[in-house]
């Protein structure tokens, strides 16, 4: 175990760790946002840059400041290690103006957007952003296109983060989706739109930190945060049959993995909780589930603002 | 004229040949070096060269070898960076078309200085015709077995080959050339890990550049303190330097560090001054992503002194004052060249080469190519001079490799020198669309 500090917190942590998942393990304010990188996958991550923070002493034995902010979801910790996110200043200025680099080609749709109120980069966006866009310029546009028969790919949101690349390589059988082009021309694509189609390609939709990706049986069915999040589990040869089933009445709009506060999916049964698309995109009736009770959705976004409570949340704050 | 390592038989009929080269001294590195020195004394004379990567960064070479790890049983790659695409360098092709079987000799020594058994050469794919004269002479030197099993007899073997690249700048970031070559997209890597410890199919890689592999050749011939001897301070050894832009002469010239810039432009040796009689502009002195120099600072440093060829002096006076030596890719402006046409130029090769994989440089190099496209095309505002530097103050430093700082030097410095005259694009919309700025003033005081 070594010792870091960060934003004046000391943990000890594994060694190896990188500087994100040591915050991760303090939590609250201290932690970096990631757009890009997604513990359960690995080899994601240093992409996005609004993770970078300033490393103020390299380690005990070498205490000298790191020259550049570094990402801090690929930087292992070091014995002694001193950084700095929410305290510095360099790192405010420099996540805002990431912020800035990502929406001068990304569409302010949100009121149309399905990711709306859970999107990473609109929270992001609501603490490091500007009011006004210095960008002048016509924005980079794309059709909207189809992977496959569930799954819509809208590129214009596209942030390139490479988790859904990553999906596809390491849940499913073969990757027939990937990144075309190069700088500001890149774009999440199929080789000339062929369908993806694999019993795991859903999971793309949950890595999506934005709304490029969004679950064909549930666009503009309803915003997220009218509808009612419930722990939810079937019988389910594919995967953990452990999901989250959004309602409305008694009607199921949208199934989701069980996401934690960063958006990542949570371990059932040891394992990554990735759920298979017969469970997401099939299972819309409330008799295929075994209903377990309500689901916070613990995330700064416009669902936890008190919809309603769970009652394991509420016995929490008791304590 | 000084003395040529590299380029000492460039003119000799049939030098690309193995028997001429061979005639002509070829290949007694190789000889010497696996026939009467271990690996461990070839790194020596390497880091007693003082040798810097020809590359660009100037990073030293033989400690760049030093940090190779060795574990055991896993294999040790050494690949040839020529992948040379910065606008305005051209001393590789020069030197790969000219005397294939130099760099040939140079992979061969420095391969069994690392103990790699397989090399490769990474060229860049718009030099389809050096590869074949490359893969050519590599034929020849299998044939004479100077590659291949048990070369001379010294039981080292060698296979080395020669992979193009399919035509991307970012490929000669040595992450992303490693990327490549494994035949994947050319991203670059995150780094730690370094190639050093887990570069190609996650061995221990080493990348040089062509002309660094090439200098270890009179390294060995010579003896690393006699190379040593040529040069200034930290600044050791011959270095290629392409001229272009308006130059009488241009070209590829190798020079001895420490030459003055002033004699390298004005020599009767070299350059021979600007063509047709104009006066000097400016001077990018290391390749399209090294900070332009007005025409004040060329000669001389801010302090007054000669500006020498040398990494140190062309780096004097850090960013406000100084530029880089770079990868030698020389290229000079005369008075009716226009800065910010020259700029925006500039700014739409990095945006175009951009990866696209992080987001400060794959947006952040589109929206400054627009803006000053803007401005070159009479469409500008004051406060998009600010913006342009506002944004590459926030690329730079924050990208995964140096690409992002490679787009945003020289506009930064384009701003710091020549502010007068984008500002003169957005007061005189059109009359800067009619005619050039010409020379800027000189300021009173420099910083």
């Amino acid at each position: 175990m070594i010792k870091v500090t960060i934003d004046d917190v000391e943990v000890e942590v594994a060694e190896g760790t990188s500087i994100l998942n040591a915050a991760r393990t303090i939590g609250g304010e201290v932690v970096p946002p990631a757009m890009c990188y997604y513990s359960k996958l690995p080899g994601t991550g240093g992409k996005c840059r609004t993770c970078l923070v300033e490393v103020a002493a390299g380690s005990a034995k070498d205490p000298r400041p790191m020259p550049k902010l570094v990402a801090s979801c690929s930087t292992p910790v070091q014995d002694g290690m001193v950084i700095k996110n929410k305290t510095s200043e360099r790192v405010h200025e420099n996540r805002g103006a990431v912020v800035e680099f990502l929406l001068i080609n990304h569409p302010l749709d949100c009121p149309i957007c399905d990711q709306a109120g859970e999107c990473h980069l609109q929270d992001l966006g609501f603490v490091h952003g500007a009011e006004k866009t210095r960008y002048e310029e016509e924005r980079r546009t794309f059709d909207p296109i189809d992977i496959g028969n569930k799954i819509k790919l809208h590129m214009n949101r596209c942030i390139l983060c490479y988790r859904c690349v990553a999906v596809a390589n390491q849940l499913t059988d073969k990757r027939v989706h990937g990144v075309l082009h190069r700088g500001e021309h890149a774009e999440i694509s199929t080789y000339i739109e062929s369908a993806v189609e694999n019993d795991f390609s859903g999971n793309m939709i949950d890595v999506c930190p934005v709304g490029a990706l969004t679950d064909k049986t549930f666009r503009f069915k309803s915003r997220v945060w009218f509808l009612k999040p419930m722990e939810a589990e079937c019988e389910c040869t594919k995967c953990s049959g452990k999901a989250v089933v959004w309602q409305f009445g008694n009607e199921i709009y949208r199934v989701t993995a069980r996401k934690d506060r960063y958006g990542e999916v949570e371990d059932q049964d040891g394992k990554p909780g990735w759920i298979c698309n017969d469970c997401r995109f099939d299972k819309k009736d409330l008799s295929k589930w075994n209903i377990i009770g309500p689901r916070t959705i613990d995330r700064h976004s416009v669902i936890s603002q008190g919809h309603y409570q769970s009652p394991r949340t509420s016995t929490k704050k008791l304590k | 004229m000084g003395r040529r390592l590299l380029l000492e038989h460039d003119n000799v009929p049939g030098i690309e040949t193995f028997d001429v080269y061979r005639k002509n001294g070829g290949y007694r590195s190789v000889e010497k070096a696996l026939k009467s020195m271990s690996p461990e004394l070839v790194l020596e004379e390497v880091q007693k060269s003082g040798l810097r990567g020809r590359g660009g960064a100037g990073f030293p070479t033989g400690m760049k070898w030093s940090f190779l790890a060795k574990p055991e049983g896993v294999p040790r790659y050494l690949l040839c960076n020529a992948d040379e695409s910065e606008p305005g360098t051209f001393k590789d092709r020069y030197l790969m078309e000219k005397i294939p079987h130099l760099l040939i000799e140079g992979m061969i020594v420095s391969s069994f200085a690392l103990g790699a058994n397989q090399s490769y050469i990474y060229i860049r794919g718009e030099y389809m015709w050096v590869l074949d004269i490359l893969e050519k002479a590599i034929a020849e030197a299998y044939a004479k077995g100077f590659l291949g099993k048990n070369i001379l007899g010294s039981g080292y073997d060698l296979d080395l080959s020669v992979a193009p690249g399919g035509g991307a700048y970012i490929c000669g970031e040595e992450t992303a050339l490693i990327e490549s070559l494994e035949g994947k997209r050319g991203n670059p890597r995150m780094k730690p890990p370094f190639p050093a410890v887990k570069g190609l199919y996650g061995c221990p890689t080493v990348v040089n550049n062509v002309e660094s592999i090439a200098a270890v050749v009179p390294i060995v011939n010579d003896g690393g303190e006699e190379y040593a001897k040529i040069g200034l301070g930290k600044s050791t050894g011959t270095k290629l330097i392409s001229a272009c832009g308006n130059l009488a002469r241009p070209g590829v010239y190798e020079i001895e560090m420490g030459i003055t810039v002033e004699e390298f432009i004005y020599g009767d040796d070299y350059c021979r001054g600007i063509a047709n009689g104009k006066k000097l502009k400016a001077c990018v002195p290391g390749g399209s992503s090294v900070p332009i120099l007005p025409h004040y600072l060329v000669t001389k440093t801010a302090a007054g002194e000669d500006r020498l060829m040398t990494y140190e002096s062309l780096a004097d006076g850090g960013f406000a004052s100084g530029s880089m030596l770079g990868s030698g890719g020389f290229i000079v402006f005369d008075e009716d060249q226009c800065i910010v046409r020259n700029t925006w130029n500039f700014a739409r090769f990095y945006a175009h080469e951009s990866c696209g994989q992080c987001s400060p440089c794959r947006e952040g190099t589109g929206w400054m190519e627009k803006v000053l496209h803007r401005l070159e095309h009479g469409h500008g505002n004051m406060r998009d001079i600010d913006l342009l530097a506002e944004i590459n103050k926030k690329i730079e430093g924050n990208t995964i490799c140096p690409l992002g700082d490679a787009a945003a030097w020289p506009v930064a410095a384009a701003i710091r020198h020549f502010r007068d005259e984008f500002e003169w694009h957005v007061n005189e919309r059109e009359e800067s669309q009619k005619r050039n700025y010409g020379l800027i003033r000189e300021p009173q005081s420099i910083a």
